[in-house]
């Protein structure tokens, strides 16, 4: 991830300190406990996923030590694994992550005029990176498997599908407007 | 062409709820008690005689694959059932709305193979980018156990199951069924040796049972209708119904459900609206998914959709992700953008695959403009043959193979290319 740091999460410039909320906390017990005994490792994605939602939809080092120590694993494992998957954010993004889909079926259906589009108006790094005032983040992202509603973005945890460049467009201006509710897709 | 009446995913489209009342007007749910207490033996049998073929991409025969597990589990060894819903082969999004339209279809299904490999526990492994469809399941899950299908005594069949869902968290590699169960037990995604078979050793160490959705999903209307009936659909080898997603250049891209062995033009024409300009406007097609090479126009003439017809043409069905690109394709540009996908999903366990893919995508960015020598398209050739076949997974046979296609049926447009370059630079200088 390319593009400065939004000084909003980094405060005094240093990691914030992590643990889960006691909902939360309730939340991951019940997780682990959906696996047999003994087999607590099983919860680590479900478990990274809840943290990163908790902390701004990235894993700081304080997180993942957290994650490590709740489910008695060591650091260096928690850590490898989270930089093994695409959805873990391992430094800070924007509010909304607007995640273009640029592989075959999506590029044979426009995708790179939405990508084009959205370095426009975001203004970030020919490779994506994160708005200076923090509120979004382009990333590239292999096939979101939704190949027959090309062109697809997702953004956070959504799906948009049938984009053109102007309703990505309206769509970005949007969310610049009213916060932090997403719209709802289509379907 | 498949009779209406022998459809199963009657709610494809999604234009009815997916919810349990939805579910059973549709005749989910209807009987399972009844399908359940036949025992395993006669499940599977069942299964075998209709033919049903792994939907997932490999085809192995669903039957088959549940007989190779233990007949009576040990005490401290719990067989499992492991559910594949990471979908993420490119031009494939079916199983996505079997998850969004229809899950109760799925979990009758989950039931069923429970109890034919005396599981009492399934996972199901939902891509992590499927959150709304992972969320939908989840609600249908609830449903069922409040409903009383699934859980203890789950249809008053008298046989337990436990259906967790689990979500990834991006990895392509992760479809492959060892990768799965590595990424199910909270490590990377890197696929294990095969043997042992999963069948033997799997998840935690004890036998399990990895299916795509789709081929689980199906399984109720089989035990319903019986073996014959879906036998009777499609073509000997290559048997009952299928879904095809058709995307890329066509008139109206969308799932459908046919007839395995329908003819690939008939499909796209009947179900798609045909190729965008009209079928004379088609250059290539890609029928199975990314992973599969694909064909030009002349062989989608003719060429009908199933394993063994695909085979026989050099491709194969694969997912049947069926992704149609028209004349004013960058053909080289679009194989290009798939090694670049490989490149990035490869797990970095393999030399072959992980050096490989990104000298494929390397090399092929500067056949895009020419910038190349014609003796390097067998270079190119020669590397796909060096990772093909000598990697742990299909990963790297998948990496190979969409540029095998594409030289095996284009190279006069690699090497017009190069020549083209060359005249330019030759011109300009």
């Amino acid at each position: 991830m390319t593009g400065e740091s939004p000084s909003a999460w980094h405060p005094q410039g240093a990691p914030p300190d992590f643990r889960f909320t006691a909902e939360n906390e309730t939340l991951a017990r019940g997780i682990v406990g959906r696996y047999p005994a003994g087999r607590s490792a099983s919860a680590l994605l479900p478990l990274l996923d809840l943290a990163q939602r908790q902390n701004g939809r990235w894993l700081s080092p304080a997180a993942l030590a957290y994650v490590a120590d709740f489910l008695g694993l060591s650091p260096l494992k928690v850590r490898e694994v989270a930089s093994f998957y695409t959805m873990f954010n391992l430094e800070p993004v924007g509010r909304y992550e607007v995640q273009v889909c640029r592989t075959t079926p999506c590029c044979l259906c426009g995708a790179e005029d939405l990508w084009k589009t959205c370095r426009a108006k975001l203004n970030v790094e020919e490779d994506g990176g994160t708005t200076r005032d923090g509120l979004f983040s382009l990333k590239e992202v292999e096939c979101l498997g939704a190949c027959v509603n090309a062109p697809v973005v997702q953004i956070n945890d959504l799906y948009y599908e049938n984009l053109t460049p102007e309703t990505l467009n309206t769509l970005l201006d949007t969310l610049a407007a009213t916060g932090p509710a997403l719209p709802k897709p289509e379907r | 062409m498949l009779a209406p009446a022998d459809a199963i995913f009657t709610n494809l489209q999604g234009l009815e709820p997916g919810s349990l009342d939805a579910a059973r007007r549709r005749g989910v749910w209807d009987g399972t008690s009844s399908l359940v207490r036949r025992g395993a033996e006669a499940i599977i049998k069942e299964v075998l005689d209709s033919g049903l073929r792994g939907r997932g991409g490999a085809g192995f025969p669903t039957g088959r694959k549940w007989s190779f597990m233990p007949k009576v589990p040990a005490p401290d060894r719990p067989h499992y059932l492991v559910v594949n819903a990471d979908e993420s082969e490119p031009g494939t999004c079916k199983d996505r709305d079997i998850l969004r339209f229809d899950p109760h279809r799925l979990l009758e299904g989950i039931l069923c193979a429970s109890a034919a490999i005396g599981a009492r526990t399934a996972f199901v492994y939902v891509r992590g980018e499927f959150y709304a469809e992972a969320q939908r399941l989840s609600r249908a899950l609830d449903e069922a156990k409040s409903a009383g299908l699934l859980g203890r005594n789950a249809a008053g069949s008298g046989w337990d199951c436990e259906v967790v869902i689990h979500r990834g968290a991006g990895a392509y590699i992760c479809g492959e069924e060892t990768a799965l169960l590595e990424s199910l037990e909270g490590k990377k995604g890197q696929p294990r040796c095969k043997p042992p078979f999963p069948a033997e050793i799997g998840l935690y160490g004890c036998p399990t049972i990895i299916n795509n959705v789709e081929t689980l999903a199906v399984v109720p209307e089989i035990l319903r209708r019986g073996s014959a009936w879906f036998a009777g659909i499609g073509k000997p080898r290559n048997t009952g119904t299928k879904l095809f997603c058709l995307s890329g250049h066509v008139n109206r891209p969308r799932n459908v459900e046919e007839e395995m062995g329908l003819p690939l033009r008939e499909l796209i024409e009947k179900h798609a609206g045909g190729v965008r300009g009209g079928w004379d406007n088609l250059l290539a097609v890609i029928p199975g998914g990314s992973s599969v090479p694909l064909l030009p126009r002349e062989v989608c003439e003719t060429v009908s959709m199933d394993f063994d017809s695909l085979q026989a043409v050099g491709s194969g069905l694969g997912t049947a992700g069926v992704i149609v690109m028209d004349r004013s394709t960058d053909l080289i540009a679009a194989i290009a953008r798939l090694s670049r996908f490989y490149m990035n999903e490869s797990c970095g366990q393999c030399t072959p695959c992980r050096e490989g893919t990104g000298w494929l995508w390397r090399t092929l960015c500067r056949m895009v403009e020419g910038r190349a020598e014609v003796a390097e398209i067998d270079t190119l050739l020669e590397v796909t043959k060096q990772i093909e076949g000598h990697t742990i997974c299909a990963l790297g046979d998948a990496a190979a193979w969409p540029v095998q296609g594409l030289i095996r049926h284009f190279r006069p447009l690699l090497v017009e290319r190069i020549e083209s370059y060359r005249r330019k630079a030759q011109a300009g200088a």
